[in-house]
């Protein structure tokens, strides 16, 4: 077998070899592992995201594009009102104090009732802004945890096989959040911070040009300072976020399976496992903050030292007659309020640089092409009873590019026949009846249903028309019978019940301490695997598809209930077709063919009664298993 | 999901808040390592607010003084003044976000740790009835809310009061009167606080528990994947999941429009109370007692009110989500580990371990059920004896196997082990000693090589090779990398015979005294399971092994078979014997339907 070429070793944040920290997890067959497609580390693939990443936030606000500007326009009243506050109160002091002493309250009332206005006015937009910015970032969040989570119900098992669910969790949550932290705090301060820096700068150039021209002086240190800030605190907060996925990633998979950790003392590695990447985030985060930890004083430096230039400066001209003192002093007043407002932008642009590296993963993952698309122009498939006919063309498959699986299989079943899949694990079997599910397409050939490649059925139809029932069927949290109502959401209770009868799980249901509104617990804990397998039975009853595929569904059960719900299934299922892959020739016994499969090739094709006479695998198998019974 | 028991994921109380702020509180043992570094840091934000007050000072006593009087040199020292004081200031802020960096990064790291260690203690049962999301959300989005509390909103809290008291008793010295004025609009701002922190507080809460819904669905759902698949149900996930993101995204609102009314409130008070000034002072200086010099000191000191009044909102929000987080948090660490060594609990030796397991009227009842699951069981294993245990589906098999390496404990009577009773061995003694094989393989998605030396770090190649072999897993050496192959999570990209063959060697593997195997051989096809089976066949001559077993092929590995009825052992023996005598044992076992329906049991 060709073994693909030795993959670079994974690195830490800073390019330290993190083999340490990674060597447990092995190495992973495909090389996009953990990552989308787009996440490549080539510099171009980089700036590519971040593009995207810009792009998807500027898709997320343009619905809001009214509501924002209303939300800026009462920005700019609250400041204006609050502005007003300050200079009343002077002007009170200044001009209503005289006419006071002289006995009358005019001008001191109408100040007063100006200020109660001012005040009032500044309360009003105060807070219909931030009512108006919350609703605006909340619904940006809600649109964005939608649009991910749906696209990530489009991508295919396989994305999902090397993606990990611990990462897909990570991405709607911990992603998700930084750019909430964003959205609930961001956005306030850079337009009230933005908006007073521009109108200082205004007044600064009007006040005096020459002394405007040495502020000036500090733009390019604060232009590359910034641009250093920007490029090391992307890289920063990309480390942070891959760092925090590999947390989530450890911690969902080792609770998720505590029982085999408990069992077999895993508990001190993974632990020494877990402060690993959590030390990991925790360096990465620090990072981060250490970043603006240090860009935010230095904005600091630049600002007084600026002041104390033109204080120097300023000075010197006042000395030498060419500007007043007043406006020196002035001046000086305004350029700290020019640069205190560049704090809190710095403070913005740092939750920006983190929320567009988590925005960066999003996109990355927004981006991601489903291996298994929809067709554009869906093909219907033929109406009236009795399909279901399903025809396997040279199929190839393998799950990496140098180990195929299948090569060149042809099959044909007609429609309503049952057939049997055999032959030894790792054959194969599962592998073709996830084809015939579609959840993954071949790389040659065709696999079609009544004559209509899979590929151009719609998703919707196709579920109707075929549905795969395996040995690791998954139970969702909630009741009995939502779960089994999972196969057909509009079935009423009675159907639910009808179905759970057919399959012989209602009694067990039934007397279950709430019946079937019983909570089956996380994974369907709350009950053995038997009764899982069962509840999966009754579902796949209730969806009452064309096609019915049964990948080792019965492993978990005894043989009478076995053998209770193969009964139930051969009525129901007569007229329908069926793939049943079984290791107990009980139920290979009762098919109407039986494939034997090796090595990803049918050996063996014909009814059990002519397999069995044929000398072949099939008859050693039959011989063998007639030996073992009681 | 009724309360019943501690560790359920419990409802807030009515004294909730209390109740937050003393679960907030009691995370100040974290803080301790980096007390210094925090009185460090709140010195040196104290310190640059100062330097920050004294540059705008230097400056305007350079303007009046050496500017206004042509004094060049003078310019220069006050100048350099106001340039070192502009440096100092930039040093102790970089001194206070530096220090600030590491030690909330690390309380909130050292948290997270400490969690996780608890949460790998809590039993099974713990596990079975929390959400994983509930438990993920604490572990990541309540331990940043934390975080951002002991960086940001502490400190802030710290610093706005201390000059709030600090402004108010110089305007109290510089006019009584006016003083006492602007020190009663704390009134009104305590009541809006009071209020607003009560509402905030719920809300909060929601927001964290349904933040926590949230990564379940996204969990659930990234795991059921292929059932979801398979059935076509991404509508109706989308749907679900539309229904708590909008949730999630109502309580946002929610607690915005709160923020918004208590914010524009915090702003709204201290303009008022500067406007009452504005009329009282301007009355008193027309009354001559008071200058303009002093009413404009006045004012201008009271402005400075504004910005930690006004913050007030934000730190109080933050500081009540930081409550809720903590109690979030301290649910889940003061939920005690039910199953831990007891005192003087002793340590087993292998080698002084013969294998006698004895099943002395155990009864189990899982927690929060009405039921027991096992009544009464009385069962012997002598030491090298296989003893298979056969019942129908739900009888409560896997549960019994579940209890000996006591990831339950017995509800009733005693399992002992060469006399020992299990709960006064060292527990991880006990389960060195016992090698399980669950009905489904769990495999996690690390090398091959990790997952096979779960229980046996130490496990050396040929050990690791000739486990392999028994359990006729040979194929992990063909997979692209070997045994450093990562295989899938959960272990999805091998077929489901690969899995169970690997987790078969990984019970194997360090040759434990026990085995404990559930239904071992399930997904194997009849080839392979005779393989496997003769390979078994010699461990467990010398291995006391309990397992569970529904084919009348595999019931041959056993030296006994006991049948599992109604919780109750009702018949052990050989199992030709049982066949000739017990129909029960028969019914179970037979290739032929029983007559009778409703063989599973709940
Ligand atoms: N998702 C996957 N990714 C990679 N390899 C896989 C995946 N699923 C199965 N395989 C490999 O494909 C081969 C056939 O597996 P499968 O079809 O499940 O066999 P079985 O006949 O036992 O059902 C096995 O060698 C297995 O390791
Ligand atoms: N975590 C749980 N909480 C409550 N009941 C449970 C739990 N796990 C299993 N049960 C119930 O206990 C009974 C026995 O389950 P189990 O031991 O898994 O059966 P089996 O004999 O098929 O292995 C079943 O009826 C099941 O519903
Ligand atoms: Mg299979
Ligand atoms: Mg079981």
């Amino acid at each position: 077998m060709s073994r693909p070429p030795r993959q670079h070793p994974p690195t830490g944040g800073d390019g330290r070899p993190a083999a340490e920290l990674s060597h447990w997890r092995g190495l992973a067959t495909d090389p996009d592992a953990d990552r989308s497609r787009a996440e490549d580390d080539s510099p171009e693939a980089v700036a590519r995201l971040r593009g995207r990443s810009r792009a998807l936030l500027r898709d997320l606000l343009r619905p809001h594009r009214r509501p924002l500007g209303a939300a800026v326009a009462l920005l700019l009243v609250q400041n204006t009102a609050a502005m007003a506050g300050p200079y009343l109160v002077m002007l009170g002091i200044d001009r209503a104090v005289p006419p006071l002493r002289a006995g009358d309250p005019g001008p001191l009332a109408a100040v007063a009732g100006a200020f109660a206005v001012a005040a009032v006015t500044e309360y009003a937009a105060r807070r219909s802004y931030l009512t108006r910015s919350t609703r605006i970032g909340q619904a940006v969040l809600l649109q964005l945890r939608q649009r991910v989570y749906g696209h990530l119900l489009t991508l295919s098992v396989g994305f999902h096989e090397r993606y990990t669910s611990g990462r897909v969790v990570s991405r709607l949550t911990s992603d998700v959040d930084s750019i909430a932290e964003l959205v609930d705090g961001g956005i306030d301060t850079l337009a009230a911070a933005a908006l007073s820096v521009l109108s200082v700068a205004a007044i600064l150039l009007w006040l005096d040009l020459p002394l405007a021209a040495v502020t000036l002086l500090a733009f390019p240190f604060l232009f590359w300072l910034s641009r250093w800030f920007a490029r090391a605190s992307a890289q920063a907060y990309r480390h942070s976020r891959e760092a925090v996925a590999l947390v989530i990633v450890h911690f969902v998979e080792s609770l998720r399976g505590i029982r085999a950790v408990q069992a077999f003392r895993r508990e001190p590695r993974n632990q020494q496992i877990f402060v690993t990447v959590n030390d990991e985030y925790r360096r990465t985060s620090q990072h981060g903050f250490r970043l603006i930890a240090t860009y935010s004083p230095a904005i600091k430096v630049i600002g007084n030292v600026t002041v104390a230039l033109v204080l120097g400066y300023g000075g010197w001209r006042v000395l030498g007659g060419h500007t007043d003192v007043g406006v020196l002093a002035a001046f000086l007043l305004y350029l700290r309020r020019f640069f205190e407002p560049m704090q809190e932008l710095s403070q913005f642009y740092n939750s920006l640089q983190s929320a567009t590296a988590a925005l960066e993963k999003l996109a990355g993952v927004l981006d991601e092409q489903p291996g298994v698309p929809e067709p554009a122009s869906p093909v219907p498939l033929p109406a009236g009873p009795g399909r279901g006919a399903v025809t396997f063309r040279a199929v190839s498959f393998g799950y990496r590019p140098q180990t195929p699986i299948l090569t060149g299989l042809g099959l044909a079943v007609p429609a309503g026949q049952t057939v049997a899949l055999i032959g030894p694990t790792g054959a194969g079997k599962s592998t073709v009846a996830k084809l015939l599910a579609r959840f993954h397409d071949p790389d040659d050939g065709t696999v079609e249903l009544d004559g209509v490649d899979l590929r151009a059925l719609s998703d919707a139809e196709l579920r109707r028309a075929v549905v795969l029932v395996t040995q690791e069927n998954h139970l969702f949290g909630g009741s009995v019978a939502e779960n089994i109502r999972f196969g057909r959401p509009d079935a009423t209770d009675a159907a639910v019940q009808a179905a759970a009868r057919a399959i012989g799980a209602h009694d067990f249901i039934a007397a279950l301490p709430d019946g079937y509104a019983t909570e089956v617990h996380r994974r369907g804990g709350r009950l053995s695997a038997g009764q899982r397998q069962l509840v999966a039975f009754a579902r796949a009853f209730l969806a009452d598809p064309r096609v019915l595929i049964l990948d080792e569904a019965t492993s978990s059960l005894d043989v009478p209930t076995e053998r209770l719900v193969q009964r139930a299934l051969a009525t129901v299922l007569r007229d329908r077709t069926a793939l049943v892959i079984a290791h107990r020739l009980s139920t290979v016994e009762t098919a109407d063919r039986v494939l034997v499969v090796d090595s990803g090739r049918i050996v063996e094709d014909g009814s059990p009664a002519r397999l069995a006479t044929t000398g072949g695998r099939y008859a050693a198998l039959h011989r063998q298993w007639r030996d073992s019974l009681i | 999901m009724p309360a019943q028991c501690d560790g359920d994921p419990a409802t807030p109380r009515a004294d909730g808040r209390v109740r937050s702020l003393r679960n907030l509180w009691r995370l100040r043992r974290y803080l301790r390592p980096y007390a210094a570094a925090y009185v460090l840091l709140l010195l040196a934000a104290l310190a640059a607010t100062g330097a920050g007050l004294a540059v705008p000072l230097v400056v305007q006593r350079v303007v009046d003084g050496p500017i206004a009087r042509h004094d060049e040199a003078g310019l220069l020292r006050l100048g350099g003044l106001a340039l070192l004081l502009g440096l100092v200031e930039a040093v102790l802020i970089f001194i206070r976000r530096w220090s600030q960096s590491s030690s909330s990064v690390g309380m909130e790291a050292t948290i997270r740790a400490d969690l996780y260690a608890h949460l790998q203690r809590l039993p099974a049962g713990f596990h079975d009835r929390w959400q994983s999301g509930q438990l993920l959300s604490r572990a990541i989005s309540d331990l940043s809310v934390l975080r951002r509390f002991l960086s940001f909103g502490l400190l802030f809290l710290v610093l706005n009061m201390v000059t709030y008291v600090a402004v108010v008793i110089l305007l109290l010295r510089l006019h009584g009167p006016l003083g006492l004025l602007v020190a009663a609009s704390a009134v009104p701002l305590f009541l809006i606080s009071r209020r607003f922190g009560r509402n905030y507080h719920a809300a909060s809460r929601r927001m964290q528990d349904q933040q926590g819904d949230v990564a379940t669905l996204v969990e659930e759902t990234a795991q059921g994947l292929r059932t979801m698949k398979a059935y076509g149900r991404g509508p109706e996930l989308a749907d679900r999941f539309a229904g708590r993101a909008r949730a999630l995204h109502d309580t946002g609102v929610g607690k915005g429009v709160l923020l918004a009314g208590a914010s524009a409130l915090f702003d709204l008070v201290p303009n008022l109370t500067l406007g009452v000034t504005l009329v009282g002072g301007a009355t008193l200086v027309a009354r001559d007692a008071l200058t303009i010099g002093e009413l404009v000191a006045f004012v201008s000191l009271q402005l400075m009110l504004i910005w930690p009044v006004q913050s007030l909102g934000w730190i109080i929000a933050n500081g009540q989500e930081a409550a809720t987080a903590a109690d979030r948090i301290q649910e889940v660490l003061d939920t005690p580990p039910s199953i831990v060594d007891a005192p003087g609990a002793v340590p087993l030796a292998r080698s002084a371990v013969r294998g006698r397991l004895r099943f002395e009227g155990v009864s189990f009842r899982y927690p929060g059920s009405a039921e027991p699951v096992l009544r009464e069981i009385e069962l012997t294993v002598e030491p090298g004896e296989t003893l298979a245990l056969v019942g129908a589906t739900g009888c409560g098999k896997s549960t019994l196997l579940s209890l000996v390496p006591r990831l339950y404990d017995v509800t009733g009577g005693r399992i002992t082990l060469d006399g020992h009773d299990l709960r006064e061995v060292r527990l991880d003694a006990l389960r060195r000693l016992v090698g399980v094989a669950f009905e489904e393989p769990t495999l996690f998605s690390m090398s091959i090589w990790e997952n096979l030396t779960l229980g046996c770090p130490d496990a050396d190649a040929d050990q690791v090779r000739a486990a392999l072999a028994l359990a006729q897993a040979d194929f992990a050496y063909d997979l692209p990398w070997g045994l450093a192959t990562r295989v899938g999570e959960q272990g999805l990209s091998l077929s489901g015979g690969q899995r169970q063959r690997l987790a078969l060697a990984r019970a194997v593997l360090g040759r434990p005294k026990l085995l404990v195997l559930d239904d071992p051989l399930s997904a194997l096809d009849v080839q392979t399971e005779a393989l496997v089976e003769a390979a078994l066949r010699r461990v467990l001559r010398d291995t006391t092994a309990l397992l569970v077993v529904h084919r009348p092929s595999t019931v041959a590995l056993a030296d006994r078979v006991a049948l599992l009825d109604g919780g109750r052992i009702t018949a052990v023996g050989r199992h030709s014997e049982l066949l000739a005598t017990v129909p029960a044992y028969r019914a179970v076992l037979a290739a032929e339907p029983s007559p009778t329906p409703g063989l599973v049991r709940s």
